[in-house]
């Protein structure tokens, strides 16, 4: 058992080990964010679709199943950032004197901003969730309508009345813009370091990336500006 | 002295056999009281390292690069031969034994030459088991090619990088030895001295180049695997900090210099461009298979474009001179006639030194073969021609290119020779002792397989077989005749010879004078290229051996080496190489003056087969003329404490097994 | 016909390890076009030592691209702006008259600078000695041709032995990662059978010292297979990656938890 701990230890405690986790807890952030978007969509076909989605994640399970999910997502966003803050900071210490002149051969721009983009995207997490899951400021808790019957949280006319109000669409559609940036780099890397990408997968890899990253902006940015140009109302 | 080459009795291809048999052995709980110094850690001293620490030895490693990786080793390209016969074409110990004797023009010993291809292929089995990719077929086997016009294709190869990779794999094995404990490595720290305790080879003394601090590193044998001298000529295909100040040191402190004459010129190198050129690089020899030699016919022509020289005003010297060999006569040829068209003036590019490499009849002939019966033009069939020349030859265009910004395909090359690697070294026996008791000299840097010209992928194997196959037996022939750890480096010849290199390092510092080192080192160049170079005359040595000593004194009053001897200062590096050169140049011209004969590495114009030899069939005009009636022997040189009074000792070579032939190109 | 150059030189001077350094502007007139950069660099230390200066240390050795040894970083690329080419064989003729070029150090706290250009690179020499070697001693070896590798992984083995170890990939790496140079080292043995046995011992080791020196982590940017003079590819780091979960995995699940070791007594 010991000695299972020290390898685990060792593993954690090592470059490589540290980014196959950030990798893997990526990979379910990734995935969790293409599912978010998925339901979110569902205010275009009508408030009962996106009321009724809220409801089952509300219920799922006794209602265990949304705790679930919270805490598994939690345990990997924080992992996540732990240890990209910890190699953010290795990396930094490993070059203490900079180049004088700086230059780029072909990292691109999204690369070279991650731990940016990713500051930002958890920073608008926690707004986020301040907004629309603790309700903070804000009286979305009480909205409620009826669904078949059942009386359940308005979640269409929460979304609606949260994206009228402009500052909140644009900070939310600049995050969105970093989280395209942090899943083009992000979702292509982590098949890197999970060890998956050969030479010939690697272009493909990036390409999966890049247009994962752009469905993400572009179906997530749909919701607010639909809300403010009054498709959605 | 009398010299005692140590050589088993017995018949040839069971005389390493039997020494194997006689040599000494060492308890395996005494082994680890010797030390043992290795003085570099390319090929050979690397795999000596290595392998000596396997053995038990406790060895401490040296070199001056900032890794052991980095030993111009890593500079070969070609190959390696080994005698496995994979290809089935007859190849056969004997077979490699007797093609390196006859390379060498009969002037290496026998028994020595005999062991180095009985050995080669251990030398394959243990490379390859180290993980070195060698190039395979789609089999899965080894491949071979046939290198340096052999008649069997017995060399094995890894891309362009053979020496890099065997060099990784003895390099591996010297970590392997690291790791375990048994090789402590010192890394950019240069020897310079050697430590004789009662005659014998007891220890090095070394400067730490990082720091400047100078230290006493004591031991019970001295293993030297120090490279060529090559650089001795300023320009050569060598790296820039190889050096002869390890081998020279030793032969001031009582080692004989074998055959320093002895120098390999290649004929395919990039030409100098100017008088900043550091160094000449080295393209393979294969471009002559399909390129075209010449140089204008008149002088005036040698400032025009290529292209504006018509046909009939060309001069393709090698095809007019060697008819039925043309451009692919022997390195030597090729190599001294490139000199004769530039020394009448007819030579190309920056400074008349070089002749054209021309690949248009090439592209043209291969563009016909690809289109067949097709009717194409000129211009279609030069690009099916050069596809087909790119795909043989593609990377030697493109460094062409990358070093002189001239397109090859468009115009032809620049080609000139260059000093590539030194037969002559230390004189060692059998055991690769010395005569210097305790001092074992590897590689290059010994005379020892190569006689007076050096077969191409012979060197690899050469540096290999020393250090991972005769070196690990023959080491404790010597070592058993001593107590170990004796000397300790506490020891008062340590403390003088510290003495005397710190000295020499004030010395250099002290004179503060007008010139740079490398202007010394590049006018010596000068001087040794055009007296002691491709073609030698008596007048022409005597000259340099005239000019030698007053260069020297020069020197030491009035070069200017910066800072001071207690830092990182690679002027002064430099300084204490070429100080070793200025000297060991004339002991090479004197070499070179008394072997009144021409073999290999060395040709003396006086020596040479006339239009009347060629005419009575006895030699080719132009060729070499050895005498072996007069000189089959080794020059060993003594230091007599005077650099311009050395002292002669032959050593007879005595041919049991082959019948001396004479070389023919006709 | 070739040339000459007028340039101005920014050089970072830096005494000794712990000496702080500065750019020095250095007039460098009159350079041949044909000259090498080093080429360059020895004509400007002529003439500094001339006028009684200190020259320029750099380290360089073979100067045809092989060793490894040239270091330093040229208007902020490693071995400077042609591909494929160390900094020995990089041209003058690529430079324009009047050019300003940058020349520093390659910087990592893993590489400390010896003086000026120079750096110690000797982190790379240990990660090789915690496991860049297959055990074979001296004179074990079967015969060469007992085990037959494809030539589709002796080539491949092949392609990640092209590195020289100049530390170009460290150089460059905006992180100064070392793991280009660890996973070419690494990948070729482990992609030979020879290199088998010995596998997960290979990569833990070489990892382990190769955390230890200091370098920092992979973001997978891949400036590193850009500044390769060597070209070696990034799929070796993938392949690093996956053999160290898998040396992990093996190492801490599934090798006997009490071997005895074998051997005699």
């Amino acid at each position: 058992m010991s000695a299972l701990l020290k390898s685990f230890s060792s593993f954690l405690g090592s470059s490589i080990g540290k980014k196959l986790l950030v990798a893997l807890t990526g990979a379910v952030l990734v995935l969790f964010v293409l599912g978010h978007m998925i339901g979110n969509l569902l205010i275009f076909v009508g408030p009962d679709a996106i009321n009724e989605y809220g409801h089952f994640l509300q219920t799922m399970i006794h209602g265990a199943g949304v705790w679930i999910a919270r805490v598994g997502l939690l345990v990997c966003a924080v992992l996540h950032v732990v240890l990209t803050i910890q190699l953010t900071r290795e990396n930094r210490a490993a070059r203490s004197q900079r180049y004088g002149y700086t230059a780029t051969i072909q990292a691109s721009k999204s690369s070279r901003i991650m731990i940016l983009s990713g500051l930002t995207i958890l920073a608008f997490i926690i707004y986020h969730l301040l907004h629309f899951t603790v309700h903070a400021g804000n009286n979305y808790g009480t909205y409620q309508v009826m669904l078949h019957g059942e009386k359940v949280h308005d979640v269409y006319k929460m979304v609606v009345a949260g994206f009228s109000w402009l500052p909140a669409s644009i900070f939310y559609i600049i995050a969105m813009l970093l989280l395209c940036s942090h899943l083009s780099h992000g979702v292509s890397s982590m098949f890197q370091t999970l060890g998956l990408a050969t030479e010939r997968t690697r272009p493909i890899f990036e390409k999966i990336g890049s247009a994962y990253a752009a469905i993400i902006l572009i179906g997530n940015c749909s919701i607010p500006i639909a809300v403010l140009l009054h498709f959605v109302k | 002295m009398p010299l005692e080459a140590h050589i088993p009795s017995g018949p040839l291809s069971q005389k390493w056999s039997k020494h194997k048999q006689d040599s000494k052995l060492i308890n395996p709980a005494n082994k680890r009281k010797y030390t043992v110094i290795v003085v570099g850690s390319g090929l050979a001293g690397s795999s000596a390292a290595a392998t000596l620490s396997e053995l038990g030895y406790n060895v401490k490693c040296f070199c001056f690069q900032d890794s052991p990786r980095r030993a111009h080793s890593i500079a070969a390209q070609g190959g390696i031969n080994a005698a496995k016969n994979y290809q089935h074409d007859g190849d056969s110990t004997y077979r490699l034994f007797y093609d390196t004797i006859k390379g060498g023009d009969f002037r290496a010993r026998e028994a020595n030459v005999y062991r180095l291809a009985e050995v080669s292929a251990n030398i394959i089995d243990q490379c390859v088991a180290q993980g070195v990719p060698l190039a395979r077929e789609y089999g899965g086997l080894l491949a071979n090619r046939s290198f340096g016009g052999a008649q069997v294709s017995r060399t094995f190869y890894a891309r362009g990088q053979t020496g890099q990779q065997l060099l990784l794999g003895a390099y591996s094995a010297l970590n392997k030895e690291i790791a375990r404990g048994g090789v402590k490595m010192f890394p950019r720290t240069e020897m310079l001295d050697l430590v004789l305790v009662d005659g014998q080879a007891k220890g090095i003394i070394v400067r730490d180049l990082v720091t400047g601090k100078i230290s006493s590193h004591a031991g019970d044998t001295v293993l030297l695997c120090t490279g060529g001298y090559g650089n001795v000529f300023y320009l050569s295909t060598n790296a820039k900090g190889c050096n002869t100040t390890a081998i020279w040191r030793a032969h001031r402190k009582g080692a004989l210099f074998a055959n320093p004459c002895y120098t390999q010129i290649h004929p395919t190198c990039i030409p100098v461009s100017g008088d900043y050129q550091s160094k000449l690089t080295l393209m393979s020899e294969s471009l002559r298979n399909d390129g075209r030699v010449w140089v204008p016919k008149k002088k005036e022509d040698c400032g025009k474009p290529p292209a504006q020289i018509p046909e009939d005003a060309r001069d393709y010297y090698l095809e007019r001179k060697y008819p039925s060999y043309g451009n692919l006569a022997p390195r030597d040829i090729s190599s001294r006639s490139a000199k004769e068209a530039c020394d009448e003036g007819r030579g190309v590019g920056p400074g008349g030194l070089g002749v054209y490499l021309d690949f248009a009849d090439a592209i043209l002939r291969y563009g016909h073969d690809q289109a067949a019966d097709k009717n194409l033009s000129e211009a279609e069939l030069r690009k099916l021609g050069k596809a087909v020349v790119a795909e043989k030859y593609g990377n030697l265009f493109d460094m062409y290119e990358c070093i002189t910004g001239e397109n090859g395909y468009e115009q032809p090359m620049r080609i000139y020779p260059a000093v590539h690697y030194t037969m002559g070294g230390l004189w060692v026996d059998y055991n690769l002792m010395s005569n210097v008791p305790g001092l074992h000299v590897l590689g290059e840097a010994n005379f020892s397989d190569h006689g007076a010209n050096r077969l191409g992928a012979s060197a690899l194997m050469q540096g290999l077989a020393d250090g991972y196959f005769v070196i690990p037996t023959t080491i404790a022939n010597y070592l058993a005749t001593q107590k170990p750890g004796s000397i300790k480096a506490d020891h008062p010849a340590f403390k003088q010879a510290e003495a005397e290199v710190n000295a020499r390092t004030k010395r250099f510092i002290d004179i503060k004078g007008k010139r740079t080192v490398d202007s010394y080192h590049r006018e010596l160049g000068l001087l040794m290229w055009n007296e002691c170079g491709m073609a030698r005359s008596r007048d022409g040595l005597q000259k340099a051996i005239d000019r030698l000593p007053a260069l020297r004194e020069d020197f030491w009053n009035n070069v200017r080496v910066p800072g001071s001897g207690a830092d990182f200062n690679q002027e002064l590096e430099k300084a204490g190489r070429v100080a070793d050169f200025l000297e060991f140049g004339e002991l090479m011209c004197r070499d070179a003056l008394q072997r009144e004969e021409s073999c290999g590495g060395h040709f003396r114009v006086e020596h040479q087969y006339t239009k009347e030899d060629e005419a009575a069939k006895r030699g080719q005009a132009g060729e070499a003329l050895r005498d072996d009636t007069n000189f089959s022997y080794v020059a060993a040189w003594e230091f007599t404490g005077d650099v311009s009074n050395p002292k002669l000792h032959k050593e007879p070579l005595a041919y049991e097994e082959v019948h001396l032939a004479v070389r023919s190109y006709v | 016909m070739a040339s000459n150059l007028n340039l101005k030189l920014k050089i970072w001077r830096q005494p000794s390890t712990n000496a702080k350094g500065t750019f020095q502007d250095v007039e460098a007139t009159d350079i041949p076009e044909t000259a090498s950069f080093l080429e360059m660099l020895d004509i400007v230390n002529q003439r500094i030592i001339d006028s009684g200066g200190d020259p320029v240390a750099f380290d360089h050795d073979c100067r045809e691209g092989i060793c490894g040894t040239c270091s330093m970083v040229i208007n902020g690329i490693p071995h400077g702006p042609r591909r494929g080419t160390t900094a020995c064989q990089l041209h003058m003729r690529l430079f324009k008259n009047g050019d300003t070029i940058w020349i520093e150090p390659f910087r990592a706290k893993a590489f400390p600078v010896i003086k000026d250009l120079a750096v110690d690179r000797s982190a790379f020499d240990r990660i090789m000695v915690a496991g860049g070697f297959i055990s074979v001693r001296t004179g074990s070896a079967q015969d060469a041709n007992s085990l037959p590798i494809s030539k589709e992984d002796a080539d491949s083995a092949m392609d990640a032995a092209e590195c020289i170890g100049c530390g170009a990939c460290v150089a460059t790496c905006k992180n100064a990662s070392a793991m280009l140079f660890v996973s070419a080292k690494a990948g070729q043995l482990n992609s030979l059978p020879q290199g088998q046995p010995e596998k997960h011992r290979r990569v833990l080791g070489m990892v382990k010292a190769m955390d230890e020196s200091g370098f920092g982590n992979c973001t997978n940017q891949y400036e590193c297979e850009a500044a390769c003079p060597k070209g070696i590819s990034v799929r070796w780091i993938a392949k690093l990656n996956r053999d160290y979960a898998l040396a992990t995995v093996h190492e801490s699940l599934l090798a006997p938890a009490n071997g005895k070791g074998g051997g005699a007594a």
